[in-house]
């Protein structure tokens, strides 16, 4: 959508995540815009972890060595609000104080001007997944599927620089998860940026379709 | 290589509770200490001034001569314990006995809203229900007592403070009894309840041996909180307390009172003595704490099943109810009151009705009904802000030692260092007024505001805020859009908490007010030596009534900002 930069690759250069003494995962990899990396793992395996230190809110109890860099520029250090990281979880998490429109009004970058303009991207962002007419709704009152849709609408029309995706289908029941699957892939590659992916479902690695980077506890040390 | 070891949140986290830590220490830490000096320097005779600057120990004995002077320690002594333990009996024996059950649901709904009732209001409806010519007597007379004149009882004020303990103990169970609550969710109640049924236990002794002793670690800092205010307490114990001699922190408050300023050294040296009351107080909770590890251990080894403790579990239950049903019958005796025209003894109800007494005491009431909005207001929004800084700051950081520190304005007795404040107003030559007082009061209201909002805080689903970092958003940007807006409802609960503590406050306004800023607490507390009953009424009914309005607001303001939006009104 409204790319304000050139995608550019994101890079995760020699990552190490540990917990206390015990190296969960370490993952080196360059992710090119429009590709998605998948990282497989059961729970417990650090691939959420993995995410937050790609997007910047990482939990004090981890210990995290590595650099996360989007072309050249390295993020390690940059806070979260100015990584410009997409982040798609689980929940749709919609800000219930706002209506579905307020939602993505939200998101949308701070340099598109005008309420007129702003609007009328809002109202597009949501024709485009089928809920033309839904601005003013309360979120609430949708349902999982509709939601999933806006969150993944508030995520892209903010011009993100890559997109995390931490499970985003797991609580879908299973038509609706092959639905919103080949949508969100769809929307997210053709924003052309680069996409992480965690899961523990092989099902969502296949249709991701990229490469696939197996984490597990054979790495305790 | 060019890695770096990052820990960054770990430190960073750290850092902040450290920064948050050092704020909380200056607002609430250093008046305290300096409250404290400002008392133990004068009851030594040094105030330079009043003139004060020789070392001498001249007050202490003139303390240690006043008459029944020690009878006021002991009776302030034994009413606190009495009360703490009392208090603390019924609520655990209670949840012991019902949590889990429908009926704890529905006694929790009953008591909820006593705690927002102030301390003098509910002291008042106790003494208008139990007084001699009060409603509880005129319900049975003369039928069951033969009275056709109201008996020449010493209720309110008996000299064993039997009133007092009884009023104290009403507005301590609500306390103590949601603060326990905060603390159930944290315990596997179920299971437990299953395991200890399964093993033969009564419901009592297998909650106690079960569950109890991580439960009461809880809530071991409230429980010190409400033992150090019943030790200390001054506008209940003038309402309902032994009168000649009073009890000691009442007579303190009297002497820090007088108008010849030289008394303010004997005041000293009470508030000194009350320090050590107190310290006294606290020191023996401590042998009982452990004489009741004692039996449960013993109980625990003895496998002592105790099944039929039917008794004990309906008794609590009673007491529970019963402290709702005192308070909201006294308000009810109140309102009689205030609109009783001719109402002889022993008629259960008033001859006629009339709003006379409500219009002749509304135009004295209006001044320090605005002062005490006004206060309330200021103190809990001033309270408000600081919290969210502060936790903003600390972030999710869950038990600092900060949090600890929370307790120490409830935790020292309150005419100990209010006073030394007072003291210390006047030694810098500060008129009393306005600031100060408010000064005092946010003191007090911020540990109650950053209590209430600090869980709820917490338990705000972190993505929200990761979500709108990612979208781009500052920090200050995701506070005001995202986090306050969906903590809306319990800020306004915060606030309604804050507002209703500065309601209630009586010795820290009267003190370093120096009786110039008069709020309706500190009027009403004033009319209950010999005022007239039916302007009694008129105050207590709007003391109690304001607290009320405050959560009124809390919870209707969510649901009219938020009509359309379901999950916000829940």
């Amino acid at each position: 959508m409204q790319a304000v930069d050139d995608p550019m690759p994101l890079t995760l250069a020699d990552v190490t995540i540990r917990l206390s003494d015990r190296t969960l995962l370490s993952v080196s990899a360059t992710v090119m815009p429009g590709e998605v990396l998948t990282v497989m793992g059961p729970s417990g395996s650090g691939k959420s972890t993995l995410l937050a230190f790609a997007g910047g809110f990482l939990d004090p109890a981890f210990r995290v060595s590595g650099r996360v860099l989007v072309g050249d520029r390295d993020l390690t250090d940059v806070p979260a609000n100015e990584r410009r990281a997409g982040i798609l979880f689980q929940d749709p998490l919609l800000f219930p104080h706002l209506s579905v429109g307020g939602n993505i009004l939200f998101a949308i970058p701070q340099a598109v001007k005008g309420d007129k303009m702003r609007r009328q991207i809002a109202e597009r962002a949501l024709e485009q997944v089928g809920l033309a007419g839904f601005f003013d709704r309360d979120p609430e009152t949708l349902s999982g599927g509709q939601k999933a849709r806006v969150a993944l609408q508030r995520t892209l029309v903010s011009a993100p620089r890559y997109l995390l995706l931490d499970e985003p289908f797991s609580k879908l029941d299973a038509a609706l998860r092959q639905q919103t699957r080949a949508l969100v892939f769809s929307k997210a590659k053709a924003a052309g940026v680069p996409i992480i992916l965690v899961t523990h479902d092989g099902a969502d690695a296949e249709a991701a379709g990229g490469r696939v980077v197996e984490v597990g506890s054979e790495a305790e040390a | 290589m060019g890695q770096r070891t990052r820990r960054p949140d770990q430190d960073r986290g750290a850092g902040y509770l450290t920064v948050g830590n050092g704020v909380l220490v200056i607002i609430l830490g250093l008046p305290v200490l300096a409250g404290i000096a400002g008392t133990i320097l004068p009851a030594f005779g040094y105030l330079p001034a009043l003139g004060g600057y020789r070392p001498t120990t001249a007050y202490l004995a003139e303390l240690a001569g006043q008459p029944h002077i020690l009878r006021s320690v002991l009776v302030a002594l034994a009413a606190g314990l009495i009360t703490t333990f009392a208090a603390l009996a019924i609520v655990g024996t209670f949840i012991a006995g019902f949590a889990g059950t429908p009926i704890f649901a529905r006694v929790h709904h009953l008591v909820s809203p006593l705690l927002a009732v102030p301390h003098a209001a509910a002291a008042f409806a106790l003494a208008f229900l139990i007084a001699p010519s009060g409603l509880l007597l005129r319900l049975v007379s003369p039928e069951l007592t033969g009275f056709t004149r109201p008996p020449d009882w010493l209720l309110p004020n008996d000299p064993v403070a039997l009133s007092m303990i009884a009023g104290l103990v009403t507005k301590e169970v609500p306390f103590l009894f949601l603060v326990t609550l905060a603390g159930l969710p944290q315990l596997p109640l179920r299971r437990a309840r299953h395991l200890m049924a399964a093993l033969g236990y009564g419901r009592l002794s297998g909650f106690l041996i079960s569950l109890w002793p991580t439960l009461y670690r809880q809530i071991r800092l409230p429980v010190f909180a409400v033992l150090v205010y019943s030790v200390s307490v001054v506008d209940v114990a003038m309402i309902l307390g032994p009168q000649l001699p009073a009890t000691l922190p009442v007579r303190i408050a009297h002497w820090a009172a007088d108008h010849d300023l030289r008394m303010r050294f004997l005041a000293s040296a009470g508030a000194l003595l009350q320090l050590f009351v107190v310290l006294a107080a606290i020191g023996i909770w401590l042998v009982l704490e452990r004489l009741g590890k004692f039996a449960l251990t013993f109980l625990t080894r003895a496998g002592t099943r105790l099944r039929k403790d039917m008794l004990p579990r309906t008794i609590s239950g009673l007491a529970m109810a019963g402290c709702a049903a005192i308070i909201f019958s006294g308000l009810g005796a109140l309102f009689i009151w205030s609109v009783a025209g001719l109402w002889p003894f022993p008629k259960a109800l008033p001859g006629a009705i009339t709003v006379k007494v409500w219009l002749r005491t509304l135009p004295q009431i209006s001044e320090p009904l605005l002062t005490t909005v006004a206060l309330a207001l200021s103190a809990s929004a001033l309270a408000l802000v600081i919290a969210i800084s502060l936790l903003q700051r600390n972030g999710r950081a869950r038990n600092g030692a900060g949090y600890k520190l929370l307790y120490l304005p409830l935790i020292v007795p309150e005419i100990s260092f209010v006073f030394g404040l007072q003291i210390l107003v006047i030694s810098i030559g500060f008129t009393p007024a306005f600031p100060s007082v408010l000064a005092v009061h946010l003191l007090f209201v911020l540990p109650y505001v950053l209590l209430s909002l600090s869980a709820p805080w917490r338990e705000l689903d972190p993505r929200f805020e990761q979500i709108a970092a990612g979208l781009g958003k500052s920090p200050l940007q995701v506070l005001l859009t995202i986090r306050l807006p969906m903590l809306f409802r319990a800020c306004l609960t915060a606030f309604a908490v804050g507002f209703s503590v500065s309601v209630s406050l009586y010795l820290p306004t009267v003190l370093v007010g120096a009786g110039r800023l008069t709020t309706i607490t500190t009027e009403a507390v004033a009319l209950s030596a010999g005022g007239d009953r039916r302007v009694i009424g008129v105050y207590a009914l709007v003391q109690a009534t304001l607290p009320f309005l405050a959560f009124l607001v809390a919870s209707l303001g969510p649901q009219l900002l938020f009509r359309n939006r379901r999950a916000m009104r829940m």
